[in-house]
């Protein structure tokens, strides 16, 4: 029997892969939301903008989940982790045993004052009903998923602020060069951006600056500060610590794995233990712990990538990006180009902006070492 | 094997190429996938089968 926690990409992922890899077992999938398996991408994009049908996000149809041959338990939190019996204690009072249990409860987010927040596709419909009936919105978070939901809302007509603490939207993942590029365009599309000051305050009237300037709304999302889902395993005797700590292979004890934004592992390469918020990595990780499940003892070693789309932009982050970087196809002047990102000689990241083919094939030349990447940061998205 | 993608979902992530290079392109425009051969031999099935699950816009389809 194996038992993954968290029905979403990196819990589907892992058992698709484990049914491709040829586990014929029972395979059971728990889940805390009521729904089935959808992709969190497009609720920042689509979804909240309305044009996708919230059914679009599905991550697979009825008929391919029934391939599947598994048993989905939705709606029924996990609340305790038992090691040495290798049991899933839920909310409803089940208890779930296994030879094997794959941890991939994701993230849960960081609110203020109780104000909206955006990771699941409820709370995306609940902001999306919000935005249409606001006159000016504050997004508190210059990360990807603050960028994106300021996109998206004056996309929808919105008046839009953009609030947080660097000096210019994704400057942590992008680089000063290319964030300033979206800087550039979120102000001309509209959006007030008013970076480089920390927010104080929130309330249902607005938000306080930490320069003690008053930013009003009548809507104010929160979209910083995620921390990994770890919450229901503070007892189990897990390593715990920004994430479920994991070896190289992504075990965090006999028979206990981790996968996905939750997942914090040693990653062989860099020498490091690192966590990934991207799609690709729930994805991708997902394959690698399925085969470790089934006796490869392979490492994990991925070069992180993910992408976001923002107004007319398409970026593609591959690696590791810094302050230096090259121009190596297209222009920036064109709003078409991929940069490389080099570090102690070596090429440790590619970034493409509206060129995601031309990135992706940038992107073998990539051979990021310890060395080099010690100091970059490995955020993904969101 | 029959294979179905949706430029409309997808993200330009490139990955499918990656693992079925004879399959699955993109565009040079815009990078959106573009499907080269919607029913493969054989031998490819298990790759575009793992193109589908690792996708991360969940863009492809197989219907067998
Ligand atoms: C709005 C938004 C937009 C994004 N856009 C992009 C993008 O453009 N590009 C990109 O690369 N990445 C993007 N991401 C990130 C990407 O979606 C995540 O990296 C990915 O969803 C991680 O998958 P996961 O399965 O690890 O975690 P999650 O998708 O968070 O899934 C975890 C699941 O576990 C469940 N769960 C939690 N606790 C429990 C429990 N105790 N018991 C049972 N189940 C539990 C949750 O309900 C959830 O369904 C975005 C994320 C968000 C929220
Ligand atoms: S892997 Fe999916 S998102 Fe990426 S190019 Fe292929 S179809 Fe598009």
């Amino acid at each position: 029997m194996t038992l993954i926690v968290g029905a979403s990409a990196a819990g589907l992922a892992t058992a698709e892969a484990l049914r491709r890899k040829g586990y014929t077992g029972p395979l059971t999938i728990l889940g805390a939301e009521p729904h089935l398996p959808y992709d969190r991408p497009p609720l920042s994009k689509q979804v909240l903008s309305g044009t996708w049908e919230p059914a679009r996000a599905q991550l697979r149809s009825a008929e391919a989940l029934a391939a599947l041959d598994a048993t989905f338990v939705l709606g029924d939190p996990a609340v305790h982790l038992d090691v040495t019996e290798r049991a899933v204690h839920t909310a409803s009072g089940r208890v779930l045993k296994a030879d094997n249990i794959v941890l991939a409860t994701g993230l849960r987010p960081r609110t203020l004052r109780g104000q909206p927040t955006l990771r699941t596709l409820d709370d995306a419909l609940a902001l999306r009903s919000d935005l249409l009936n606001c006159s000016r919105a504050v997004v508190v978070g210059d990360g990807v998923l603050g960028a994106e939901i300021a996109a998206t809302a004056r996309q929808m007509g919105v008046a839009v602020t953009l609030a947080g603490p660097q000096q210019a939207p994704m400057a942590l993942q992008l680089g000063p060069v290319v964030a300033g590029l979206l800087a550039e365009l979120h102000t001309s599309q509209g959006v007030d951006l008013r970076l480089g000051a920390a927010v104080t305050e929130v309330d249902d009237h607005g938000v306080l600056l930490e320069t003690g300037e008053v930013l009003p709304a009548d809507l104010v999302v929160v979209a910083f500060g995620s921390a990994p889902a770890t919450d229901w395993l503070q007892n189990s005797g897990l390593v715990l610590g920004n994430g479920i700590v994991c070896d190289s292979r992504c075990r965090a004890a006999d028979g206990i794995w981790a996968v996905g934004d939750v997942a914090r592992w040693h990653h062989e390469t860099l020498g490091r233990l690192v966590r990934l918020e991207n799609r690709t990595n729930a994805t991708e990780q997902a394959i690698a712990v399925a085969g470790n499940v089934l006796g490869a003892d392979q490492p994990y070693t991925p070069v992180p990538y993910f992408w976001t789309d923002q107004f007319d932009a398409k970026i593609h982050v591959h690696g590791f990006v810094g302050p230096g970087m090259s121009v190596v196809e297209g222009s920036l002047s064109e709003r078409r180009f991929v940069a490389h990102y080099h570090r102690e000689g070596e090429l440790v990241g590619v970034v493409g902006w509206n060129m995601p083919k031309q990135a992706r094939q940038h992107r073998q030349s990539i051979t990021p070492s310890c060395r080099a990447t010690a100091a970059t940061s490995t955020q993904g998205a969101a | 094997m029959k294979i179905t993608v949706d430029q409309d979902k997808c993200c330009g992530a490139g990955t499918c190429v990656l693992l079925a290079p004879d399959v699955f392109d993109q565009r040079d425009e815009d990078g959106i996938v573009v499907l080269l051969d919607e029913a493969p031999p054989a031998e490819l099935h298990s790759l575009v089968h793992e193109a589908a699950s690792v996708c991360p816009a969940a863009a492809i389809s197989v219907t067998s």
